[in-house]
């Protein structure tokens, strides 16, 4: 929409009142203006002449009465843009819809409720509580054709089932069809979930992120230099452990037992005998655990002085006489030998 | 997004297929408003930065997201494989746009060669469309300008914008930068605006060849004469210069591809309404049944006055008899 205003060189400003644009396309500075203040009031006057410009277009357009203010309602803008996703396809028609065109079917609307003749009431079509459930019938009639030993009540089920299943294929036929297209609709995406496997179908097994790191450090391994000067990708961890898993004892050391294995057999047998089991007894723990006792025992024996003393005088004496001769022996000797 | 499936698996002959469709309204709407339309509406930004920015680009970054609160996305993170004028350096940028449905995005770095480098581009598709560099100098940002506060746009309000200067008729680079920043400034393209709601203006001069002095003022209406008032600009907000360093323009099958608009909308149907040629137009009403007995009548009807007074009065004879019973019990 360009609009001419009559300024006094006669030049006219490019409006584009749908986007509430406008261009002045004939300015120019001959020269730039000496500070950055006069820069700014000359761009802002010239931005001025054009803001008025596109007011004065918008201003008059009829306009509407509303709670907030007047509503305008804008033209289409003239600016072109590009888009930012592509036009939308039109979805192709499906093998049954491309069917009922060509036979001139016409698709009947079906009513929600329908009537039930076996209960005498009003059900739906489908659903919770539906008109001709499989559950609902009591008896099946034999026919000449039927052969004796198959249940008709499962022989319905499996029909139905293989129904559904034919049902659902078509349905994923069209929906490929329309996507080879690009005319998926947007709220379905399509998934391929495993790769053919000639021979049987069974989907591939999900390989975790720690089996993968694995299989990578044992692929290198297998070469022939065992992975050593093979280039590492980005991100890719070293092998867990390298070098020799196991090591063993030399075969030929010397006449009759070598040390090593004396060393390997004498630490095996100790563990077995304890003939270190100062090792094995935890000191400390025990010492703890006697003070433990004896204060407990002296504990009692101070509660049991303050509430009776006929029972108890007759055992003082003798308890005494066995605490002395307690673990302190064994304990002591050990003592020694640990050290 | 991908949350919420119902997921039918089907052994197709050679591929195994799955249809995923979404089993929340939630996500279901989410997916249609990303869906392509015939007719769009506002585009999305995406605000990111590189390596290394500067004290001033952050604060560029961050006054360009204030200046398009409701439609833009804000990454606050350093991103350093993202090279948009590179061959492989857009992998990330299309990525990002997926996922935030962005179709501007405006990625900022700093370099001793680029200083305060601003890379503004645009995505058809989810891929790159098209790419303009621009170097910022001499930076205002808002809180340096002194304004009435009373007079400060408001947040989501459609602009005026006004490009000043024949530099934007005639040299490459500016028409492209001119495209772009309309684009980026524009907002929602809307077809009814409030007119007590036009407060904010972005004003573009061309001051040399390479160029552009960019600044965002406030509108002020004053009473003129006729119905149009009397515009005077404002200065509020954050004001820079642009100094054109790169760009990249679409090739022209992409750019084709993307300027293609559907001719005609599809008319809705009006429902009821049917033409005729020996008739015309003929609408059709229908009209529920009346209720007569159940309508509401005035107050003060003879009626209903008398229909109280008999009442009123069946009432005290009934009581007056039950009382002769009684006495005569």
């Amino acid at each position: 929409m360009t609009m001419e205003t009559e300024t006094q060189s006669q030049k006219a400003f490019h409006v584009d009142v749908g986007n509430l644009l406008a261009v002045n396309p004939f300015h120019s500075f001959p020269s730039l203006p000496a500070s950055r203040d006069e820069l700014v009031k000359e761009c802002l006057q010239e931005g001025t002449k054009l803001v008025q410009a596109v007011a004065d277009s918008l201003f008059n357009l009829p306009s509407t009465e509303d709670v907030d203010g007047p509503l305008v309602k804008l033209p289409p803008p003239t600016t072109k843009l590009p888009r930012e996703k592509h036009l939308p396809k039109p979805k192709p028609l499906t093998k049954w819809e491309e069917f009922a065109k060509k036979k001139g079917i016409q698709k009947r609307k079906k009513e929600k409720v329908v009537w039930d003749e076996q209960t005498g009431t009003w059900k739906r079509r489908f659903g919770y509580d539906r008109v001709n459930d499989d559950k609902d019938i009591p008896i099946i009639e034999a026919k000449m054709t039927d052969e004796p030993g198959v249940d008709p009540f499962a022989k319905r089920q499996d029909d139905k089932k293989k129904r559904v299943e034919k049902q659902e294929k078509n349905r994923l036929q069209n929906l490929k069809q329309a996507a080879k297209i690009g005319a998926l609709p947007s709220h379905v995406q399509l998934a391929a979930t495993a790769l053919p496997i000639t021979g049987t179908q069974a989907p591939p097994k999900k390989v975790t992120k720690d089996e993968l790191g694995n299989v990578a450090g044992m692929a290198a391994t297998s070469t022939a230099s065992g992975g050593k000067f093979d280039r590492k990708l980005p991100g890719e961890k070293p092998a867990k452990k390298q070098g020799k898993h196991r090591k063993f004892l030399p075969v030929v050391e010397g006449s009759g037992i070598g040390s090593r294995e004396k060393e390997q057999t004498e630490s095996v047998l100790n563990k077995l005998i304890s003939k270190h089991s100062h090792e094995i007894l935890n000191v400390g723990k025990a010492v703890t655990m006697y003070n433990v006792k004896k204060e407990k025992k002296s504990r009692n024996k101070r509660n049991q002085e303050g509430k009776s003393s006929s029972a108890t005088n007759k055992l003082k004496p003798k308890k005494q006489l066995q605490k002395k001769t307690g673990k302190k022996g064994p304990v002591s000797s050990k003592k020694g030998k640990a050290k | 997004m991908s949350n919420n499936e119902q997921t039918l698996r089907f052994c197709s002959s050679a591929i195994m297929m799955r249809i995923k469709t979404p089993k929340n309204g939630r996500v279901r709407r989410e997916l249609e408003k990303r869906a392509p339309k015939l007719v769009e509406t506002g585009k999305k930004t995406l605000i990111l930065q590189g390596t290394k920015t500067s004290g001033t680009l952050n604060g560029v970054l961050s006054e360009i997201y204030h200046l398009k609160k409701g439609g833009a996305v804000r990454f606050t993170r350093k991103n350093d494989n993202i090279r948009p004028f590179e061959s492989g350096g857009e992998a990330s940028l299309e990525f990002f746009s997926l996922k935030t449905d962005c179709s501007l995005f405006v990625y900022g770095s700093h370099s001793k060669k680029r200083p305060n480098n601003l890379v503004i581009g645009r995505m058809y598709d989810h891929h790159v469309y098209d790419l303009v560099e621009v170097g910022v100098e001499n930076f205002k940002s808002i809180e340096s300008f002194n304004y009435d506060k009373k007079m400060a746009p408001r947040v989501g309000s459609k602009p005026f914008i006004a490009f000043v200067g024949e530099g934007f008729e005639n040299v490459d680079e500016l028409k492209h930068l001119k495209e772009v920043l309309l684009d980026l400034l524009r907002g929602e393209v809307v077809e009814n605006i409030n007119l007590a709601g036009v407060d904010r203006a972005y004003v573009c001069t061309a001051i040399s060849l390479n160029k552009v002095y960019l600044t965002h003022c406030a509108l002020r209406l004053k009473k003129s004469g006729t119905v149009v008032p009397r515009m005077e600009l404002v200065e509020v907000g954050p004001s820079m210069d642009l100094v054109v360093r790169r760009h990249r323009l679409p090739n022209e099958g992409l750019r084709k591809e993307a300027m293609r608009t559907a001719k005609d909308q599809p008319k809705k149907k009006v429902k009821n309404v049917s033409s005729d040629a020996i008739e015309g137009t003929i609408g059709k009403i229908y009209i529920p049944d009346q209720k007569v007995g159940d309508v509401a009548l005035p107050n003060k009807a003879k009626g209903v006055k008398r229909e109280r007074r008999e009442a009123k009065k069946k009432e005290a004879n009934e009581r007056a008899s039950k009382k002769q019973r009684e006495e005569s019990e």
